[in-house]
């Protein structure tokens, strides 16, 4: 409960995410854009899913503990539905958008591709989720106080922090395949992504034991992050040459003239 | 104290207006040394007044898109700016009110210009793009100031007082009787407000440009000075500094006469803008502090709808005003508009280096490699090149993107309120931060399509009012549950 807990745990938590996007989104308008809209989307759907929640809420007896348990596991179950649907939503406004692009400007390119748009729109998912679930938690974790002093985890903090930073990069990444399967039409991926994110959030409740939610989530992760890099076309090659330094094709990209 | 406002709010009239402007400009570099950057003084209007200020400036919210083919409007300073232009034909990188001209180089134009339509196209695409994070950029700093004072300095957020413009209290025992009392209050500040806006437009109508600029000088003293003052010592207290009156009366007199000299005179284009931008946040904060809970927001959605009717409406003031001003050919008030103009040089004409000041080869640099990389090339040629005598011309093509302060403030009103009253929560902050954003986002999609005077506030204020009732009621506590479980979702 110092500013050192307060400061390492929002570095951990958003600091891939503010990397990513003060390297590649702040610099190009139109993905500064669509990153806040994709973050509005997620916010719609985090309204509708508290509406109906809240509801139930309200029209179950408040007293039974279990039965409120219950009101939130559907709860979760619903968001983590309604997330993938607006993020569906989100891609079928894209698309129209692109093609309303596409036949403004005569010639066929695109100002942002579709992939660009996947990896956006899910970095701006990610920052939208990663952001509520945690920023009050950091703000408490200003003020004076003792965690877990009535037997609760102590490590309250710190693995929320962690949980933040794996729910922000799997989003990023789910983003990207669901992209590409909405675009090649594979709906077993599609299915796939909406499964791991069901996953990912069911094993949360066995919070607290870490072990089972944390360490899954990053397993999971992982393979979606590797699937989304060979999904973008990354291969083991292109891997090598750019951490060699050695991808001509990069560096000249991004060699920026004097 | 009530003095005081009054005295404000009678000596304060100005328009918040949002454009977005598209002026061509032709430049005739001159041998060098002739080409200053300067910006042109604007008579400013700067929210000094708390609630005058407001009025007038949410009066006037409105997108205008100015037709690209307009000629360079003279600057609307008191003769100084036109006859400026007019005689030194001096480049206005980045001039707040973006327009500056001689008509008859406009004939060189056509014939230097060398961009196809789809280009325009292609260009006023990647721009719209770059308009709406010029916009995002300021609007963003300033609720960030506005709420990181509201969290840390508890002045702001107590209640002590209220205005003479709100006069119904909201201590009331039932329900009923506080809304009530709030409607009376919003119908009562809306009055002012249109009263002063016709005013406002009276005054404009019949060329009393002494009288308004006086008037606005007065009140962004008062701002510049005064609130600034009662802000800093109000942080000294947060913060338990040992100050001494002679170290505040050097800093606030420093703080102030530059905010003077740059807002109503010279200076270079980020200092204007963060002093605007500070000037809005103050408003801001001292709005937050003395309206009443339930009469904010309800004054809040009918300045909405206020400015949704006055825009649209054929015999409404704001259309009025546009459109006076626009026959006129000056800028609407370039006091009280936050303004960040951009350069790109469209075709490859010879030209030679004009003196570049060193931030304005930078900015250009930075401009020019980001969108057209060729002409950034051109540009630091430019100079480096020898500079050529003579009738060299360039054609550029500025693009502004204005704001009205009224909007900044009244946004920054809405995200600061959130973040006063949500019990605690930085969710409903961040909820009605996105939605405000998403808002202007469309608004300014709105006005590429339909291209007329549009107002600024309707959407984004609607937006940040949904979302702000529905992340605080129902939102709130499904995530404070889910955290209490630590769940994600």
């Amino acid at each position: 409960m110092t500013v050192c807990v307060f400061f390492g745990c929002t570095f951990i938590a958003f600091g891939p995410a503010i990397s990513l996007f003060i390297f590649t989104v702040a610099r190009d308008p139109l993905r500064v854009i669509f990153l806040i809209a994709g973050a509005f989307f997620w916010l719609v759907s985090l309204l509708l899913s508290s509406l109906v929640w809240f509801i139930a809420v309200q029209i179950s007896n408040k007293e039974n503990a279990s039965l409120q348990k219950g009101l939130l596991i559907f709860g979760v179950v619903l968001s983590v539905f309604l997330q993938e649907a607006f993020r569906f939503g989100y891609y079928k406004l894209l698309k129209k958008a692109n093609e309303g692009l596409m036949a403004l400007n005569q010639d066929d390119t695109m100002p942002i591709s579709i992939r660009q748009l996947a990896y956006v729109s899910g970095l701006g998912f990610g920052f939208m989720s990663g952001a509520f679930s945690v920023v009050n938690i950091l703000a408490d974790s200003l003020g004076p106080g003792t965690v877990g002093i009535y037997g609760d985890p102590p490590h309250y903090f710190v693995s929320s922090a962690f949980m933040t930073m794996a729910i922000i990069l799997l989003h990023m990444f789910w983003g990207v395949v669901f992209f590409d399967a909405c675009e090649k039409k594979q709906w077993l991926s599609l299915a796939v992504v909406v499964c791991t994110h069901l996953l990912v959030s069911c094993l949360t409740f066995l919070n607290p034991q870490y072990e089972g939610s944390l360490i899954p989530a990053y397993v999971i992760a992982f393979v979606m992050g590797a699937w989304a890099f060979f999904i973008s076309g990354g291969s083991l090659r292109n891997l090598r040459l750019c951490l060699t330094c050695k991808d001509k094709d990069f560096l000249l990209a991004n060699h920026r003239p004097r | 104290m009530c003095v005081q406002f009054f005295l404000l709010i009678a000596s304060k009239t100005s328009v918040s207006v949002t454009y977005i402007v598209k002026a061509q400009l032709l430049v005739v570099y001159l041998p060098r040394g002739r080409r200053s950057i300067g910006r042109t003084t604007v008579p400013w209007n700067t929210g000094s007044m708390n609630t005058s200020t407001d009025e007038e400036e949410f009066c006037n919210e409105k997108t205008a898109l100015m037709s690209a083919e307009s000629p360079s409007v003279p600057l609307y300073d008191d003769g100084r700016g036109s006859q400026r232009a007019k005689e030194s034909q001096t480049v206005r990188h980045r001039s707040s009110s973006s327009q500056i001209n001689n008509t008859d180089r406009e004939d060189h134009s056509s014939s230097r210009v060398s961009v196809t339509d789809s280009e325009v196209e292609e260009l006023s695409l990647k721009y719209g793009a770059k308009h709406v994070i010029m916009l995002f950029v300021p609007v963003t700093l300033c609720m960030v100031v506005v709420v990181a004072t509201i969290k840390s300095v508890s002045f702001y957020s107590t209640k002590n007082g209220q205005l003479i413009y709100t006069p119904f209290t909201e201590d009331t025992d039932s329900v009923g009787q506080r809304l009530l009392n709030s409607v009376l209050n919003t119908l009562i500040m809306i009055s002012v407000i249109v009263v002063m806006t016709i005013l406002l437009v009276l005054l404009y109508k019949y060329r009393c440009y002494k009288f308004i600029h006086g008037w606005l000088i007065l009140s962004s003293l008062m701002l510049l000075f005064w609130f600034s003052y009662m802000y800093l010592g109000e942080v000294f207290k947060t913060y338990n500094v040992a100050m001494d009156y002679p170290t505040v009366a050097l800093i606030i007199w420093n703080f102030g006469v530059v905010g003077m000299i740059c807002i109503h005179w010279k200076g270079p284009l980020q200092l204007q803008q963060a002093y605007l931008i500070m000037i809005s946040a103050l408003m801001a904060l001292v709005f937050i502090k003395y309206l009443p809970e339930w009469s904010a927001w309800v004054i809040l959605g009918a300045i909405s709808i206020y400015d949704l009717v006055a825009v649209l409406c054929p015999k409404g003031p704001l259309r009025m005003l546009v459109e006076l001003a626009q026959e006129r050919n000056e800028p609407i008030f370039p006091a009280l508009i936050y303004s960040s103009a951009m350069i790109w040089f469209v075709g490859m004409a010879k030209h030679s280096s004009g003196s570049l000041s060193s931030q304005q080869e930078q900015d250009s640099d930075e401009e020019a490699c980001n969108n057209r990389p060729e002409d950034g090339d051109l540009s630091r040629n430019t100079a480096a090149s020898e500079n050529r005598v003579g009738a060299v011309e360039e054609l550029e093509e500025e693009r502004g993107v204005k704001l009205g302060l009224g909007d900044f403030i009244f946004y920054s009103v809405l995200v600061g309120k959130a973040a006063a009253t949500a019990s605690g929560d930085w969710n409903t902050t961040l909820a009605c931060f996105v939605a405000i954003l998403i808002g202007l986002c469309l608004t300014l999609l709105l006005l590429a399509v339909f291209k007329k005077a549009l107002p600024a506030l309707p959407i984004s204020i609607t937006f940040g009012l949904i979302f702000y009732f529905s992340t605080d009621y129902l939102v709130r506590p499904f995530m404070d549950t889910l955290a209490e479980h630590q769940f994600y979702i």
